[in-house]
């Protein structure tokens, strides 16, 4: 079920009234309802993990506003993703975590934080009307993020943060140039590209990551299209079926055809600094990278990106998407005031902020559909239309399983010897051969 | 408080020509144990540690399951460990060479008198002393093969641009070319130290005999540089087997794996996929592919010792 600003539930109707004017009466911020009882564990000190990131240093910013709200001391630690992740599995797998509330990758981390135990069930605290705001329901949350947030048995084991859709930045005057529109189709998408690349004017139509690991949510993102995902529903991998190597295919084509020499190793970064200088006609990537490109500081493009839905595939359309949520420790033993944590980084009026300030993009449809919201977003409207357009195609672009950091590994190094020009069908078959015996040993102890 | 006896105090007295002796039983064990303690938590512990988690089969958030030689025999059948350490072995070897040729020429040049001697030996020494992991982001970017300014440099003599890092086939020279960069001032200063140390005489009875410059060099610079050369290859061999920040910065292994050396396997499966078990069995197998190349590296500089005539 859904529901937007113009057409709200019933439910959603006399909540937000009853809410609004609840806060009014006791000069509450708007978004922070006085039915929830805020201070109940005012005196309480929460542990905070973060991953280092736009997101957190918005969280950390306004981190005075939630401790006097509710009266709790939040040691919030923010580091970088990859030290974040190692620090958190080796202390969540030790069993004493030294913090209450951790911010999860979902796309990396869910299966295997499932797999430990590592997160409280919060399906019973989201249903106490003294614990959460009545605006805080399943229904408001992009369905990709009740899908990332719930386990293999529908209970709820974190709240859905931000979410990172991919799409098609395009260079609008490297298209006018060429009298080319933005493709709606797969096919349109390689025509326009190699209609862009012109290597004597160092032009190339189309960028993306080739890097190992990296280059792989390229591929599943691709494969979508092809309306097929690395595994089926039994957990039985279907890397080697013909949507599969069509995919590949693609790739190959995009990237040795009308990507710039040396696309083999670039991460994002690459990517992006290439974009920027103007050179390059479509970039393919998250949605989150977008603010450095109105930024006349750091672009040439400034005014002239165009953001798009990724076009259709043969088979379906489909937005890939990732995301990270912020969940209560199982181990904890100040879980109720770890949640309401959670519940005030995802609230309307933090969703706000990462939305305007460009740190991020909400899961909550409340957030992205509010015209009030809108207004104040420092990016072209266009951005935020192809983040709702990609939120109405949204699909996981990655198999939520333990060792996904080693698919990446496996299948990026095949899609890196298929810019080298090694044929896609092999490489995905050895890839898979490789693969398979690490899928198995994962799911077993 | 009692009084302690002689005895117990680890004195013995001994009667001699009705005199007395007194000799002290030495007993340092309390002197040692701070020492053991320290080597035993930081050397041998983690070690006896890693050599039990390479027998078992252990992921993080998984149960642990003793698993024998498993570990082991995997790495045998491991291709990519293989090629990891093909890498390794290919890195080393090129980041010792490349930085000892360059450093002993620099050395021989550096060992003139010429005018600003001193400042341009203070430049030539600059790289050594920067963070590898900023020198690898400039370098990354150097490298570019659209915005980097090497290939700005090639396009200005009519040389065609190239992918350095960004293509498998020239990442690990690539890589070297940044460690010698930065390395070589080393090299440079040890074989300066030994320059400094050679006496003057045989060069002398060497122009009267006539030998010319390169004679001079290579019968007589050489041998006597050779322990210096010897300490420089050391330590460049463990710098350069070591080596992990500068990949990891600049190519995280990459292109594929076309760079990645055994550090970089080893910290992906311990701290990437959490696979602790199978990365102890790699340390391990690194661990003695170390020793032995130390082994042969000290044997080799038994042999370059300076001797005397008698052949002490």
């Amino acid at each position: 079920m859904s529901s937007n600003l113009f057409n709200p539930t019933r439910r959603q109707l006399l909540a937000g009234t009853a809410a609004l004017a609840a806060a009014g009466l006791v000069g509450l911020r708007p978004g922070f309802a006085a039915g929830v009882d805020w201070k109940r564990f005012a005196g309480t000190t929460l542990d905070v993990n973060l991953v280092k990131s736009p997101r957190s240093d918005t969280l950390i910013k306004y981190l005075a506003e939630f401790e006097e709200l509710t009266g709790i001391k939040v040691n919030a630690e923010a580091t970088p993703e990859q030290q974040q992740r190692q620090k958190t599995v080796i202390e969540l797998s030790s069993g004493k975590p030294s913090f209450d509330v951790v911010h999860l990758s979902y796309h990396v981390q869910k299966r295997q934080f499932e797999k430990g135990g590592w997160l409280a069930d919060i399906s019973g605290y989201l249903k106490d009307a003294t614990l959460t705001d009545p605006g805080l329901v399943e229904t408001d949350f992009a369905d990709a993020g009740m899908v990332f947030a719930k386990d293999g048995q529908g209970a709820l084991r974190s709240l859905p943060f931000s979410v990172d859709y991919w799409i098609l930045y395009w260079n609008k005057e490297l298209f006018e140039a060429k009298g080319l529109k933005y493709p709606e189709t797969f096919e349109q998408l390689v025509a326009a590209a190699e209609a862009l690349t012109d290597p004597s004017t160092n032009t190339y139509g189309f960028v993306a990551r080739g890097l190992k690991n990296a280059n792989t949510p390229v591929w599943t993102s691709l494969m979508l299209g092809y309306d097929m995902t690395p595994l089926d529903a039994e957990g039985k991998l279907r890397t080697t079926s013909p949507e599969a190597i069509e995919a590949a295919s693609l790739y190959q084509r995009l990237m040795t055809k009308a990507a710039p020499p040396g696309v083999t190793g670039f991460n994002w970064a690459e990517a992006q600094s290439a974009f920027l200088q103007g050179k390059i006609g479509m970039w393919f990537d998250g949605v989150g990278f977008a603010p450095p490109m109105e930024n006349p500081e750091k672009s040439r493009v400034v005014g002239k990106v165009g953001y798009g839905v990724m076009p259709k595939g043969p088979k379906a359309h489909a937005s890939g998407t990732f995301g990270d949520g912020i969940g209560v420790t199982a181990a904890s033993e100040k879980k109720e005031a770890a949640y309401l944590f959670c519940q005030w980084a995802v609230s309307p009026a933090m969703g706000a902020r990462l939305l305007q300030a460009g740190a991020g993009v909400p899961f909550r449809k409340s957030v992205l559909e509010d015209p009030k919201v809108r207004e104040g977003v420092t990016m072209p409207a266009s951005w935020l239309d192809a983040v709702v357009g990609s939120g109405n195609v949204s699909r996981l672009a990655l198999p939520v399983i333990i060792p996904v950091t080693e698919f990446r590994d496996t299948f990026g190094v095949a899609l890196s010897n298929m810019i080298a020009g090694a044929d896609p069908a092999d490489e995905l078959k050895k890839a898979t051969e490789q693969f398979q015996p690490v899928l198995d040993r994962s799911e077993q102890g | 408080m009692s009084a302690t006896t002689p005895e117990q105090a680890g004195v013995t007295i001994e009667a001699t020509d009705g005199s007395q002796t007194i000799r002290l039983a030495p007993n340092y064990w309390p002197f040692v144990v701070p020492a053991l303690v320290v080597v035993g938590a930081v050397i041998v512990f983690p070690w006896a540690f890693t050599l039990w988690m390479s027998v078992n089969s252990w992921t993080l958030g998984q149960s642990r399951n003793f698993a024998g030689a498993e570990n082991y025999l995997r790495l045998a059948s491991d291709p990519r460990f293989w090629e990891s350490l093909w890498h390794t072995l290919t890195y080393t070897f090129l980041s010792v060479v490349a930085p000892m040729f360059f450093g002993t020429v620099a050395a021989l040049i550096f060992d003139a008198k010429f005018p600003l001697r001193g400042l341009l030996r203070g430049v030539f020494v600059m790289p050594m002393m920067a963070t590898p992991v900023a020198v690898a982001l400039v370098w990354t970017m150097m490298f570019h093969p659209q915005l980097g300014v090497l290939n700005y440099l090639l396009s200005l003599v009519g040389i065609p641009a190239q992918e350095w890092i960004f293509n498998a086939n020239t990442v690990i020279p690539s890589l070297v070319a940044v460690e010698t960069w930065q390395w070589t001032p080393l090299v440079m200063l040890i074989v300066l130290g030994g320059l400094a140390s050679v006496p003057r005489e045989p060069f002398e009875s060497a122009e009267i005999d006539g030998a010319n410059a390169w004679q001079q060099f290579r019968y007589l610079t050489l041998p006597m540089i050779a322990p210096f050369l010897m300490i420089a290859m050391i330590i460049r061999t463990i710098d350069a087997l070591k080596s992990f920040d500068i990949i990891y910065a600049m190519t995280q292994g990459g292109p594929g794996t076309a760079s990645e050396t055994i550090n970089i396997y080893l910290y992906n499966t311990a701290f990437s996929y959490y696979d602790i078990g199978y990365g102890s069995a790699m340390a391990v197998v690194f661990f003695i592919v170390i020793v032995a190349l130390s082994f042969i590296l000290l044997m080799l500089r038994q042999r370059s010792q300076w001797i005397d005539q008698e052949g002490k």
